[in-house]
């Protein structure tokens, strides 16, 4: 079988290139860790001047936020404040409240806010002299624990897979042309089908062990949040990677060296950074959102949220996943089409 | 009928630029036929037709009696391309390996035929290195092993002795002879000239034009050239004066 030996092939020369292996399977997770600590980092933890009159009140406020300074001098708390020792100072002079922010810094402004939203409510009912009520906050999905990571994680590790299978999968086809082995393969009696069909499962073999490791990593070592299977995360950015894999090898039909397939990266894979869910797509200009439905990333993020946030099943990707195999099939018919170009027959 | 390729009035044009114009050749069974002409003339193309790369613009290829490009035939050629084809980060072994199994060559008789093509390019020690370590000539020999491996009945090689020793270059021009004798019909393209004097017969390329053919004997002589370089002259000069 012509497609067993190019799969043989492929699989030989890629473990042969060591480097190429380390970008496939080691540059995700690393890039991965790098987001996990950039928005895993500790809560902002903000310094608020408490000055009021009623001793009792700011008492209270000291214990319910650590958050909270009484300082009895509005004037030392100014000069504090200038100084950036102080986020924030709050009079409470009832009937009135008024609150200085610093204000330099819109996660510190943003930690402000909440604190003091937070201590007002819990404060709130004990003056109003009410039935003692307590607040009680629930999530639909995720929790008060849930990280940014958690949001966004899926989406990246889609991601990613997408970019990098992409990318070395186009530029490997396109050096079998530029180093005429692809004219060579064309001298032989193989097929142009068997040739792409022999590119996609000679990569695949390395796309199941990259999903599998990418994913394993993001679950049990950066400890992403995970309500669903895992088997279904893997499914899918699978799928994601076959998706990636013969969109790269069709384009690379299109680029005559590897610098213009690497052109072709602000073209097709950043706009799916936009378009796939990271950013909000109802927000978007109307005639712009429709865009989001030609794209492979769009599907296959919604899915990995679905699963990892969700908790989805199969009845919940199901579709997603079909359309991402519909994509995929769609590439390779284009592509065997594409080297027809090289060869007619 | 013993011709075995048979090209008939073939144009070939990339757009609006003309590469081949009406050439028209037979190669004989068992023949060493060899297409002379300097880099750009068009031999590049016409191999490439023949071998079902590239299809005429114009006119019509015949190999064995069937219209190319056609898929069975190109099991029955053995093509060995200008550039070197092989992948460079496998050894020499794997990438036969791999031709071979292209072939449909399996198990004994793969390692039979590899074997084989191996020791007639003088490549059996070096077959576990690595293709990047190889030196041009042992890329060349090596291509000419993987064009080799499935028992060709046509060979077609584009420039096959460029950058090999004079030495090696006579061992392979013995191959191509024994091979010829055995049965195998040869096509080579050379730019060398005194090259082109080792072969049966010789089609004169130049500008896609098929400016003479002949032996190398006859197209002296008709010219009363001392060298196959003078003929080139003569036929391309008469050109000119056109």
């Amino acid at each position: 079988m012509r497609t067993r030996a190019l799969v043989k092939r492929i699989i030989r020369q890629f473990i042969r290139d060591k480097r190429t292996l380390a970008m496939m399977f080691l540059a995700p997770l690393f890039i991965l860790t790098l987001v996990n600590l950039v928005f895993s980092g500790n809560e902002y933890e903000p310094e608020i001047a408490v000055i009021s009159d009623q001793v009792q009140l700011t008492e209270l406020l000291e214990k319910t936020d650590e958050a909270f300074i009484t300082y009895e001098n509005s004037k030392i708390a100014a000069v504090d404040i200038e100084d950036e020792k102080l986020d924030a100072i709050v009079k409470i002079n009832p009937p009135s409240t008024t609150i200085t922010l610093e204000g330099s810094n819109p996660t510190a402004n943003k930690a402000v806010m909440v604190t003091v939203e937070k201590a007002l409510k819990s404060l709130n009912p004990e003056n109003n002299q009410q039935i003692s009520m307590k607040t009680e906050i629930d999530y639909l999905h995720g929790s008060a624990e849930m990280e940014s990571f958690d949001y966004i994680g899926p989406f990246l590790i889609g991601f990613f897979i997408f970019f990098f299978v992409f990318l070395i999968a186009g530029v490997s086809f396109l050096r079998e042309r530029t180093t005429g082995t692809l004219e060579r393969l064309l001298a032989t009696p193989m097929r142009r089908w068997e040739m792409v069909a022999g590119y996609v499962l000679g990569f695949g073999v390395f796309t199941i062990i990259q999903s599998a490791i990418i994913v394993s990593f993001a679950i049990y070592v950066l400890d992403i949040m995970m309500a669903g299977s895992i088997w279904f995360v893997i499914l899918i950015t699978l799928m994601l990677a076959v998706t990636a894999l013969s969109l790269g090898t069709l384009l690379s039909a299109f680029a005559k060296n590897e610098l213009q397939m690497i052109q072709f990266i602000p073209l097709v894979v950043v706009p799916q950074v936009f378009f796939s869910g990271l950013f909000n797509i109802e927000t978007m200009a109307d005639w712009l959102q429709p865009l989001s439905y030609l794209m492979p990333l769009t599907y296959g993020g919604q899915a990995i949220r679905d699963v990892m946030i969700q908790g989805g099943g199969w009845s919940q990707v199901y579709d997603e996943v079909l359309i991402l195999a519909g994509f995929s099939l769609l590439f390779m018919v284009l592509n065997v089409l594409a080297l027809k170009k090289h060869r007619k027959l | 009928m013993n011709t075995v390729i048979q090209v008939s009035s073939v144009s070939k044009s990339f757009g609006t630029h003309h590469v081949l114009e009406e050439i028209s050749l037979n190669v004989e069974k068992n023949e060493i036929y060899g297409l002379l002409g300097p880099s750009g003339a068009g031999k590049t193309t016409i191999v490439k037709m023949i071998a079902g790369i590239e299809t005429p613009t114009k006119g019509s290829i015949q190999v064995l009696d069937t219209f190319m490009p056609n898929l069975y035939n190109m099991t029955r050629i053995g093509f060995m391309a200008q550039s070197d084809a092989l992948y460079t980060e496998l050894s020499g072994k794997e990438n036969l390996e791999f031709f071979a199994s292209i072939y449909g060559l399996k198990g004994k008789k793969q390692k039979e035929r590899l074997e084989h093509t191996a020791s007639l390019v003088n490549l059996t020690d070096f077959l576990k290195k690595p293709v990047h370590q190889y030196s041009g000539g042992m890329k060349r020999r090596l291509s000419l092993a993987a064009a080799l491996l499935h028992e060709p009945e046509i060979l077609i090689l584009d420039e096959p002795t460029v950058g090999i020793d004079p030495v090696l270059r006579q061992s392979i021009w013995n191959e191509l002879y024994k091979l010829s004798e055995a049965g195998t019909t040869i096509l080579v393209t050379t730019h060398v000239m005194d090259e082109a004097e080792k072969c049966g017969k010789l089609g004169m390329l130049r500008d896609g034009r098929l400016i003479a053919s002949g032996s190398p004997k006859e197209l002296k002589e008709s010219t009363s050239s001392a060298t196959i370089e003078d003929a080139f002259l003569y036929y391309g000069g008469v050109r000119h004066e056109n």
